[in-house]
């Protein structure tokens, strides 16, 4: 083989390399859903190498801009805060991480916030490398959304005193002062959706599809099957945990289990629920959603979702913030606190009867007269 | 575990175990070719992501399941002819090649989906093909006719394959360049353009596969095939490069697949018995490969480039 082709071949297996390395980078970083109309504050295209305006923290290269004589820990008033999201599936997944991505553009309405994101992230060492990055760049808020993520980010938030990590669900801040916690109340909505499907069943069996039994996806599940049981004792909830947050072959394999099974009522949880509800919509099974409002994935069968609005979290964390106080709590959804809403589909039709036993249901939970035994 | 032994549980299970290994099986026939020819392909899983995206927005825009089947065919065997490029002309190693496919199949799909899609909506699936008569047949009916048309088309294809490599001219020089391309390069037979015809024949399979799976679904998200095509590498090994041996191993993985998912819904495993439960599958494998692969030598030349001049 000549030099010139040796060349021409090393230079054209680079070219594919190179591109394949950057699809791949492309496509796990997103930014927004093509289908949706740009927001007012349009978060910037790529988790920024550059920070659109350097943080307090860090010292100005420009000499136009004066650089602090002491890096303050907290954004300056007035100063945009830039905010970093690392999550496990895309920011338009119907599920966990669109529902802190839309929370976090509601915030976006009211504060001086940018955010970047890098979704689509269920390698959690790649979620790390991306933590870290962000924290490198100097970013004012760090959220790790993902259970998944503790791990790693039990080893960078040390490394970053100046930088605020915000991490869930969960309810441990590991004992580090820059970090919060978020959880939620999972169960309260489950039990909703629980003794709404206990009334809808008419084999009196019910199918739960469900990741891997931990954290909120859990909570969410007994929630269910406290509400099933408190409604109705004599209904069935068959529950299958196909261990994993991504297969949807699987997921799907599992919701047509439950139907040969005798479900005739459906619900599930995580952004591999796509699956499930595919099956859901080709067998016209009613479905009950969570994490967000799942009624674009069936129009004639989502009954109600538990949708999460993550903004009670990012709100206090934000100002806490601006205070100078870079973690340390934990924060919670809940029905009484505005965390979590119920969201009816209207184009189900639910019978108005039971739909006026919900109200009652959700208006119980939220006064604390009722509660899950969770 | 009494509420298995059901004969409605039990035909369930065989029939879901049919479907779930319908994209494996398809996958691995066309890479059973592929090596036979003495190329190995780890890109089978970006070619079935690409497969599977194609034939998900094909159905999204036009509502045409056949057209969908058709692209990704199509699509896998465009895939083809840059892999043949890359090996066959370029000459690069083709373990890596494989897997620089496969990044870059799971990073174009991914970015496709998300600026020409974004929120995963549902399509309407493939729906099931009754065969006449036979699907009224009590039980064996519903496991073995009441299924899609490309599970049909999958399990014809293994005698398909089986023929054309063993009884037809092309078959003898897909074994013969898979042994020793030198000596069937002295006879006359054309290395590259076989394995050409192979590395299509393979991609377009697994285009195929990754389409199966998606318009199965009905939706399509990041990384569908969650590790899929690797498993129908695997099966490849597993049934000793031999179309039938596949499609053995291609049920087998379903079955302990839908069984584990059987056992699951109804209660039998639970807590941490469910996540060991979920190895099954890829524990099975592993010890089949093991054990088939002490017995059955890989074609001679596999992996191995031919160059003429060399």
């Amino acid at each position: 083989m000549t030099q010139r082709s040796r060349r021409f071949r090393r230079t054209a297996i680079a070219v594919l390399g190179v591109s394949s390395l950057v699809l791949a980078a492309c496509g796990g970083d997103d930014d927004e859903p093509a289908d949706e109309p740009a927001e007012a504050e349009e978060p910037t295209e790529e988790p920024a190498e550059e920070p659109a305006e350097e943080p307090a923290e860090e010292p100005a290269e420009d000499a136009v801009e004066e650089p602090a004589e002491e890096p303050t820990e907290e954004p300056a008033e007035g100063e945009t805060v830039q905010i970093a999201l690392v999550a496990p599936s895309a920011i338009n997944d119907l599920a966990f991480t669109q529902s802190m991505y839309d929370s976090l553009e509601r915030v976006a309405e009211t504060r001086d916030i940018s955010i970047d994101v890098s979704d689509g992230l269920f390698v959690v060492e790649d979620a790390g490398a991306a933590i870290r990055g962000y924290a490198e760049d100097g970013y004012d808020l760090v959220i790790a959304h993902g259970t998944q993520f503790g791990g790693p980010l039990a080893e960078i938030a040390p490394d970053f005193p100046e930088v605020s990590f915000m991490w869930g669900t969960s309810a441990d801040t590991q004992g580090l002062d820059n970090v919060f916690a978020y959880t939620v109340r999972s169960d309260e909505g489950g039990y909703v959706n629980g003794m709404l499907a206990a009334q809808i069943t008419e084999s009196g069996t019910i199918g739960v599809v469900g990741p891997i039994d931990a954290g909120d996806a859990a909570l969410y599940v007994d929630g269910f099957e406290a509400g099933a049981a408190a409604q109705d004792p004599a209904v069935t909830v068959n529950v299958n945990w196909i261990e994993s947050f991504s297969d949807v072959a699987l997921a799907a394999e599992a919701a047509t289990s439950h139907i040969s099974n005798g479900a005739d009522v459906l619900t599930g949880t995580a952004q591999m629920v796509v699956g499930a509800t595919g099956v859901a919509q080709q067998e016209g099974v009613p479905w009950f959603g969570t994490q967000s409002n799942q009624t674009p994935l069936g129009e004639d069968i989502v009954v109600a979702s538990q949708v999460y609005h993550w903004e009670v979290v990012l709100e206090p964390i934000l100002d806490q913030i601006a205070a100078g106080t870079l973690g340390g709590e934990v924060y919670t959804l809940t029905l009484e606190n505005g965390g979590l809403v119920i969201e009816f589909n209207d184009a189900f039709g639910l019978d108005e009867a039971i739909l006026a036993a919900a109200e009652e249901t959700i208006a119980a939970l939220t006064s604390g007269e009722l509660t899950t035994g969770l | 575990m009494s509420d298995f032994f059901t004969m409605s549980v039990i035909v369930a299970t065989l029939a879901s175990g049919i479907r779930l290994a319908t994209p494996f099986l398809l996958a691995a026939l066309g890479e059973t070719v592929g090596q036979r020819s003495g190329v190995l392909n780890l890109g089978v899983e970006g070619v079935m992501l690409i497969g599977a995206f194609v034939a998900y927005y094909t159905t999204l825009k036009t509502d045409s399941t056949a057209l969908s089947i058709f692209l990704s065919l199509a699509a896998g065997v465009v895939m083809g002819l840059l892999y043949a490029f890359i090996t066959l002309v370029m000459h690069a190693e083709q373990g890596i090649s494989g897997i620089g496919i496969y990044l870059f199949g799971l990073g174009i799909t991914d970015l496709l989906f998300q600026k020409q899609v974004g929120t995963p909506l549902p399509i309407g699936g493939l729906g099931t093909v009754e065969i006449p008569l036979l699907a009224d047949i009590p039980w064996i009916g519903e496991v073995f006719f009441q299924h899609s048309v490309l599970v049909y088309t999958a399990f014809l294809l293994v005698p398909v394959v089986w023929f054309v490599i063993n009884r037809t001219t092309f078959g003898l020089n897909i074994r013969a360049v898979g042994e020793t391309p030198e000596a069937a390069d002295t006879l006359g037979v054309s290395v590259n353009l076989t394995r050409t015809w192979t590395i299509l024949i393979g991609n377009g399979l697994a285009g195929l596969a990754g389409g199966a799976l998606a318009l199965e679904l009905g939706i399509f998200q990041q990384n569908l095939t969650s590790g899929r095509g690797f498993i129908a590498i695997a099966l490849v090994y597993f049934g000793a490069w031999r179309p039938v041996g596949v499609m053995f191993g291609a049920l087998l993985f379903g079955i302990v697949s839908a069984t584990v998912n059987q056992w699951k819904t109804l209660g039998i495993i639970e807590g941490a018995a469910s996540s060991l439960a979920s190895m099954a599958p890829a524990v099975l494998t592993i010890v089949v490969l093991v054990l088939v692969s002490r017995r059955i030598d890989p074609p001679s030349a596999l992996t191995r480039p031919f160059d003429r001049s060399a």
